[in-house]
């Protein structure tokens, strides 16, 4: 028999730190490492110096016209002078200020969400916001001039689409997700219907039913705006895809959780917004993240309708007799443009993630 | 109902598809009585209490609490869970709220009561259970042992006159079990009814007025406990009491 004393807690070996340490771990572990390492160092010395001296060294920011570009480099006069376009369309130039105005506006909604921990005050800060921005962008009232929603275009229109699509398809998702997983029968196939033939059907199918079969509809005479249509249709789309996701949530929280909430006595919906939800929210961010990151660049859809978002402004632009030929730099402005929007979305997905992990911090 | 009986149920019979869980159930609780059930897993036991507070529905006889029928009618269910509070045995606390958001949740929610005194009921019963410390904190930050104790004052807050424990130390260390049990103890000394269902023998003896071991969905056997540790009468539980108190 014997007894032992506890042992101290001792450093790691120094030989597992560093970074050279690190290189030999991650990079050149193995000989096909080794291979995988110098062909991918490789590729990128092919291709990132050539675009580098394209986008930048060779490239011309100064002037005014096409004649102050020259050289092999990229022409980002193009840009700095369809910029308007590009930004919001065919929006008359003296209203843009109210599209800057909700512009700006949004920082400071930000600024409440960052420093508020009032939910309340969030959520009225939020249809606040909504309602100042959809009078800023619409106009007609309060001495704004009426801008139809065929003069909206470029960024603003993606955003515009964008927004919409994923603010109205939420609630809505997570009401069907509800549905789907409600005890009673009628409701439960309802909603699995509506979803699986939303999913049976592609957006395209769905943007040219809102614009081209729903009017054939209505009766004579009445019509519906273009961008309402294509609006609606998004969010029923999007709607789905949500709540098949929210679905996922919900399944992943166990039997234990919905038993407690009614043991303590809460009611259906009591349990199911306090309790449930938040839970199957905080599983299902990094899909519903994606989804929205899908809706965000499938906006680009709208062009077939008719519709000028960001995208279609390059063919627009470039199509003008002075700038003829630019696309090149059309595309790759709009891809850095979409590109940053996608990374700050799955950035933020990253850290709400991190806000609402309650495991063992 | 006879007066001072707080649950009466007569001839419960459920059944999961065809295969029958619970046989002509009988059982008359009286006020302030402690109860507890024992029984191989299987037996009925958990099924039994979940049909107190309409967690399982039944499809034969009746169950009346404080003096209302137990029922699918959505108000007689409230009712009765407001009076009637359980403590499950993987604690179901609430993982997204911090330890006082989980207390405070129903009396603010369901009985309406201002956000501060609903606080203030949270931090007798934390303290009563001995954690008023962690409040700030969330449920998977505290040990298995906690968890439970801040369950049962969760289930507390509501000061129910009845209080139905599932189980509430088999999913727990053997370190933290007796933590759990002195606050049970210690709230069967009050004159709550209880109703527990346990295999911890030790708290039988002490605090129960009655025990019960049921097997293949009936009750079997029920006596004080002394009679029925001391002098058991059916061969199913000789060979029950043998099998968990022979080590």
């Amino acid at each position: 028999m014997a007894v032992y004393k506890q042992k101290e807690v001792r450093p790691a070996p120094a030989s597992t730190k560093g970074a050279i340490h690190w290189l030999k771990d991650n990079l050149f572990s193995t000989p096909l490492n080794v291979a995988m390492t110098v062909v991918s160092l490789a590729f990128l010395f092919w291709v990132i110096p050539p675009f580098i001296q394209w986008a930048y060294t060779d490239a011309n920011f100064a002037g005014t016209t096409r004649a102050d570009c020259s050289g092999d480099g990229a022409c980002w006069v193009f840009i700095k002078m369809k910029l308007d376009m590009f930004m919001y369309g065919f929006y008359p130039s003296e209203e843009i200020w109210r599209l800057n105005l909700s512009f700006f506006l949004f920082f400071g909604l930000v600024a409440i969400f960052k420093w508020s921990k009032n939910i309340k005050i969030k959520f009225a800060a939020f249809n606040i916001y909504l309602l100042i921005a959809t009078i800023l962008f619409i106009g007609g009232i309060f001495g704004l001039e009426f801008v139809p929603t065929d003069k909206w275009g470029g960024l603003m229109l993606t955003i515009a689409v964008a927004a919409v699509g994923i603010i109205c398809s939420f609630p809505i998702g997570i009401i069907v997700a509800f549905g789907r997983a409600s005890e009673l029968p009628i409701i439960r196939s309802v909603c699995i219907t509506y979803v699986e033939f939303i999913r049976g059907v592609p957006l395209i199918t769905i943007l040219f039913m809102s614009s081209i079969i729903l009017p054939l509809f209505f009766p004579e005479g009445m019509t519906f705006d273009k961008l309402l249509r294509a609006l609606i249709g998004i969010t029923l789309f999007q709607a789905a895809y949500v709540a098949e996701i929210i679905r996922g949530g919900l399944q992943s929280i166990p039997k234990g959780q919905y038993e407690a909430a009614d043991a303590v006595g809460l009611s259906y919906w009591q349990k199911m917004l306090l309790v449930i939800l938040p839970q199957a929210l905080k599983v299902a961010i990094p899909n519903l993240v994606g989804a929205f990151i899908s809706l965000f660049q499938d906006t680009t859809l709208v062009l077939i309708i008719g519709l000028f978002d960001l995208l279609a402004m390059v063919r627009i632009t470039a199509a003008d007799s002075s700038w003829l030929g630019m696309e090149t730099e059309g595309y790759v402005f709009v891809t850095i443009v979409f590109w940053a929007f996608c990374y700050g979305m799955s950035r933020y997905s990253i850290s709400l993630e991190k806000r609402f992990d309650t495991n063992l911090k | 109902m006879k007066d001072n009986n707080i649950i009466e149920i007569k001839n419960l019979n459920k059944w999961y598809g065809d295969f029958h869980v619970l046989k002509d159930i009988n059982l008359e609780v009286k006020k302030g009585e402690i109860i507890v059930i024992c029984g191989p897993s299987g037996s009925g036991k958990s099924t039994l209490i979940r049909c107190i507070n309409y967690l399982e529905q039944f499809q034969e006889g009746s169950i009346v609490v404080d003096g209302i029928e137990v029922t699918n009618d959505v108000k007689k269910i409230k009712a009765i869970r407001e009076d009637v509070a359980m403590v499950f045995q993987h604690f179901n606390l609430f993982p997204h709220l911090t330890i006082r958001d989980n207390l405070t949740l129903a009396p603010v929610w369901v009985k309406k009561k201002p956000k501060n005194e609903a606080i203030e009921t949270a931090m007798k019963y934390l303290k009563r259970v001995g954690i008023e410390d962690q409040a700030d904190k969330y449920p998977n930050q505290l040990s298995g042992g906690q968890q439970q104790r801040v369950a049962i004052a969760r289930s507390l807050c509501k000061n129910p006159n009845v209080m139905l424990f599932d189980e509430p130390t088999s999913a727990l260390d053997p370190e933290m079990v007796s933590e759990v049990l002195d606050v049970m103890i210690e709230l069967a000394r009050e004159g709550r009814t209880m109703i527990c269902v346990t295999h911890e023998m030790g708290f039988a003896k002490k605090v129960a007025d009655r025990v019960i071991f049921m097997d293949a969905g009936q009750i079997i056997e029920e006596n004080p406990p002394k009679q029925f540790f001391e002098h058991p009468e059916s061969d199913r539980l000789k060979l029950f009491l043998d099998q968990i108190l022979s080590h």
